[in-house]
């Protein structure tokens, strides 16, 4: 018992990431932590989408269930727990009912690698984005394979779009991943690294984001990939996979209940693996804004507040719409809830006043907002683009986006060399 | 770290190729062959990892089983299962295969059996963390004449491709 215990505690002086640390328990407790918030990310997503995309078309959105209908997605999950799972006669049930499965398994198994904090990681792995780029390409299998196994029309058709589409955007996104790879080759030694954790190392050590590198080359590296990113994902305006008014609902339309709820579970945290591998690679990772514009000890003391007083402010925005919520005795639960919220986001957020807890978790705290930014973009996209023609899609993807992938790895090797030989022989 | 190269994962991985390699041939609907040719490959990208070649493990799964089967699923989908069903499964070639086949069988035993000399006595400690950094000294370095002609070979594919597909360009 008491050798159990010690295992526990010797990852606590550690400062490796349980994979690295090869402990096991930590690493299933990270797992464990990584599963947990991911899936409370999708349902909040889910409930998010709804709100932005109803108030950016001048709707309430849901109301009913909860304040503000904060509980919908929980209806709504249940609503798909207790459908009916159906599978098509002439279906290939085999295939069938693995492909959820594949999507799912390439879209959770991504996040092994993704470095919250320099030591909140599952594990490091010196392949890292290449891992996450292999594994998440996989799930292009998992659509294909649903598309063919309903045996129906829309969802092969949504398949074939699905794969051509994302074959080709991988490319493109490949080639601005490159040029970011190269920058972290900016060092002494001129050896750069594949692994998450070291390129936000790059970044620290180089005292620049790569978006602001080499300007304008950085931020154009990271606009290909912003652009490519969406493609992947199958998200509007590139959602020629699901396109709803010519292919119903695209390669799962012949999927209902749990199934269904996997498709778009593995949708979501496929969009939150994108996100942070952009925001790895561009924005910093974990890095708080300016750490060396604004460094020392002051600048570190009121950037190490601002977990806590976000939370307030919600609090605070939860204690505003409480006090405006309707008067009838209806309202009253809901009002109640409300207020509940508000108290559960201010106790966080005075948990997270605590020093020893914030110097803990302000780097998760600066990487998932960084994340929460881009999650918010894709719905603004969706409100705001219309889906484009696919072969307006593939015109973008390789007469646009390649080239000027191309370029813009080559002027990054080239501006690369040049700054080693020249201005620092 | 204990080692993940145990004798247990290499016989696993290597049980799990062969079930995939033999579903390949043995399936008569082209789709199922091309998904176990997948499973084949993505362990085959695990003995990757467990020989110390992390990045060639990586860029099997990017390229093998990511691009390549893709486009290979993406063609095998249009064709008619049933007809494809009907088609004869053995072609005039057979007995090419055949005699190619024992050779190669053949071949392997005789290294089994007596090809203790050819392998070094020890493996070389491997350093999984250089990994990448030694094929690209290598390509770029050492095979760099080489690499550029697989290149030029691979452009050249390309727009032969380009070329019988446009009617005009």
């Amino acid at each position: 018992m008491n050798h159990l215990y010690e295992y526990i505690q010797s990852y606590l002086k550690s400062d490796q990431t349980p994979g690295a640390a090869g402990n096991m328990f930590w690493v299933l407790v990270y797992i464990m932590l990584v599963f947990a918030a991911l899936s409370v990310a999708v349902i909040a997503m889910n409930w998010l989408e709804r709100k932005i995309l109803a108030h950016m078309q001048v709707r309430l959105g849901p109301m009913r269930v909860g304040p503000h209908g904060l509980l919908q997605p929980i209806a709504d999950a249940l609503k798909l727990l207790l459908k009916e799972d159906l599978i098509p006669a002439e279906a290939d049930a085999l295939i069938f009912w693995v492909a959820p499965f594949v999507v799912v398994l390439a879209a959770f198994t991504v996040f092994v690698v993704v470095p919250f904090g320099p030591t909140h990681a599952i594990t490091d792995m010196n392949i890292g984005i290449l891992f996450m780029l292999g594994v998440s390409s996989l799930s292009v299998l998992g659509i294909v394979m649903a598309g063919w196994a309903s045996n129906s029309h829309y969802p092969l058709i949504g398949a074939l779009r699905s794969s051509a589409q994302m074959v080709s955007y991988e490319v493109a996104m490949g080639l601005a991943v490159v040029s970011a790879i190269l920058m972290t080759s900016l060092n002494a030694t001129g050896t750069g690294t594949l692994s998450m954790i070291g390129i936000v190392q790059a970044q620290q050590a180089q005292g620049e984001w790569f978006i602001f590198k080499f300007f304008p080359l950085g931020l154009i590296a990271f606009f290909i990939f912003a652009v490519a990113m969406i493609a992947e994902t199958n998200r509007a305006p590139f959602d020629l996979a699901e396109a709803e008014s010519e292919l119903t609902a695209g390669f799962h339309t012949e999927y209902s209940g749990f199934r269904w709820s996997l498709f778009f579970l593995a949708e979501y945290s496929a969009m939150i693996a994108v996100s942070s591998i952009a925001v790895t690679l561009w924005l910093g990772g974990w890095l708080r804004p300016f750490p060396n514009l604004l460094s020392g000890r002051a600048a570190d003391l009121i950037f190490s507040l601002v977990p806590g007083a976000t939370f307030l402010f919600l609090a605070a925005m939860c204690f505003f719409n409480t006090v405006r919520m309707p008067k009838h005795p209806l309202f009253r639960v809901q009002t109640m809830g409300l207020a509940g919220f508000g108290v559960v986001l201010a106790l966080v957020g005075l948990v997270l006043f605590i020093p020893a807890v914030s110097f803990r978790v302000q780097d998760v705290f600066w990487f998932s907002s960084k994340v929460a930014v881009f999650m918010y973009f894709y719905i603004w996209y969706r409100g705001t683009f219309p889906r484009y023609r696919f072969d307006q899609l593939m015109q973008i993807g390789w007469k646009t986006l390649l080239p000027m992938g191309l370029g813009v790895l080559i002027l990054t090797a080239s501006v690369a060399l040049l700054q080693q030989n020249l201005w620092h022989p | 770290m204990a080692p993940v190269a145990t004798p247990f994962f290499f016989y696993l991985l290597g049980g799990i190729m062969l079930l995939g390699g033999i579903l390949v041939i043995t399936r008569r609907n082209p789709v199922h062959s091309a998904l176990a040719l997948i499973v084949t490959l993505l362990a085959q990208a695990s003995i990757y990892l467990m020989l110390y070649a992390p990045f060639v493990a990586g860029v099997q799964i990017i390229l093998y089983a990511g691009g390549i089967m893709v486009l290979f699923l993406f063609v095998i989908m249009l064709v008619s299962i049933d007809r494809a069903g009907k088609e004869r499964q053995l072609n005039s070639q057979w007995i090419v295969g055949t005699i190619a086949a024992i050779a190669l069988g053949g071949l392997f035993i005789a290294v089994y059996a007596k090809g203790s000399g050819i392998f070094p006595e020890h493996a070389l400690p491997m350093v999984e963390n250089d990994n990448t950094q030694n094929i690209a000294n290598m390509l770029y370095g050492q095979y760099m004449f080489a690499f550029e002609i697989a290149s030029l070979l691979l452009l050249v594919a390309i727009i032969g491709a380009v070329v019988m597909a446009k009617k005009k360009i």
